[in-house]
């Protein structure tokens, strides 16, 4: 029962992101991309990772896919960005690298099918994730603080609108 | 207890980082390619919490935490560029910014 679950999953999983790369309007394919990101919190609970299904909905499907929500309303792109778009997707542009990633999913694949058939292990629930966290991995997190206050900053620095002394700058510049 | 292969969760992740591969190497738009570079690093999270679970450790999913903590902090930053670039250059298309000199 559930590999049979596992697999309509992962079919959703591959179809929607599909989608997301073929789609023309950003937020339909914004809408693929968080059907995908909940396809595979599916497969991690099937797995047995509950944890990381609850991380994989609440942290990539809500609050990543919230800022890309964002960012897309703030750009307003309209009809003009699908016309755009419609021109640069020709088939002769993007043949060669679809053939060269099928190429390269084919040979993964016969690498892992030629590999050991084991079934996919057992329950870890989040009791046992917290105390390896917070037990051989405190450094990890605390590196990963770090590294959310590195982006915090930088985040900050770019999306602030340009001051007044850069944009006299920039026009002597240009004249 | 479940009964999917080891195999057949590889060739998940492997279908799923191929196809943000493509996406990275064949889109223009570079809202597109973020979104694409998501589904990479969603992917290696995918091939990363099936070891763990082959083994019955939880290291998988620690090792997820950290790629989910990589990709927040990477798409604050990579959506600020955006927001610049739009600013600065009218357009999303990553072939702008080849012009960029130090």
């Amino acid at each position: 029962m559930e590999s049979v679950l596992y697999y309509v999953a992962s079919a959703v999983a591959v179809f929607s992101s599909i989608m997301v790369v073929t789609r023309l309007n950003a937020v339909h394919a914004l809408l693929y991309l968080i059907l995908s990101l909940l396809a595979v919190g599916i497969v991690f609970y099937l797995l047995g990772a509950h944890f990381a299904a609850v991380l994989e909905v609440i942290i990539y499907a809500g609050a990543i896919m919230v800022l890309f929500v964002f960012v897309i309303m703030m750009l307003n792109q309209g009809q003009k960005t699908v016309i755009q778009e419609q021109t640069w997707l020709q088939p002769r542009m993007w043949i060669g690298p679809v053939i060269l990633s099928s190429v390269l999913l084919v040979e993964l694949v016969i690498v892992f099918v030629k590999g050991e058939d084991a079934a996919a292990g057992q329950i870890i629930d989040a009791k046992q994730v917290g105390t390896t966290l917070f037990g051989p991995y405190l450094l990890a997190v605390e590196l990963a603080s770090i590294l959310l206050l590195a982006g915090l900053v930088g985040a900050y620095h770019l999306g602030r609108p340009t001051t007044e002394s850069q944009q006299q700058r920039e026009t002597e510049e240009e004249t | 207890m479940n009964t999917i292969p080891m195999t057949h969760g590889l060739a998940l992740a492997a279908m799923l980082f191929s196809i943000g591969l493509t996406g990275v190497l064949v889109r223009r738009n570079i809202l597109f390619v973020l979104m694409s570079i998501e589904l990479m690093l969603n992917a290696a999270g995918l091939a990363f919490v099936f070891a763990g679970a082959r083994w019955g450790q939880a290291d998988g999913q620690i090792f997820f935490l950290l790629i989910l903590t990589l990709a927040a902090a990477e798409v604050g930053v990579a959506l600020g560029l955006v927001l610049q670039i739009y600013r600065r250059f009218g357009s999303l298309d990553v072939d702008a910014i080849s012009e960029m000199k130090g």
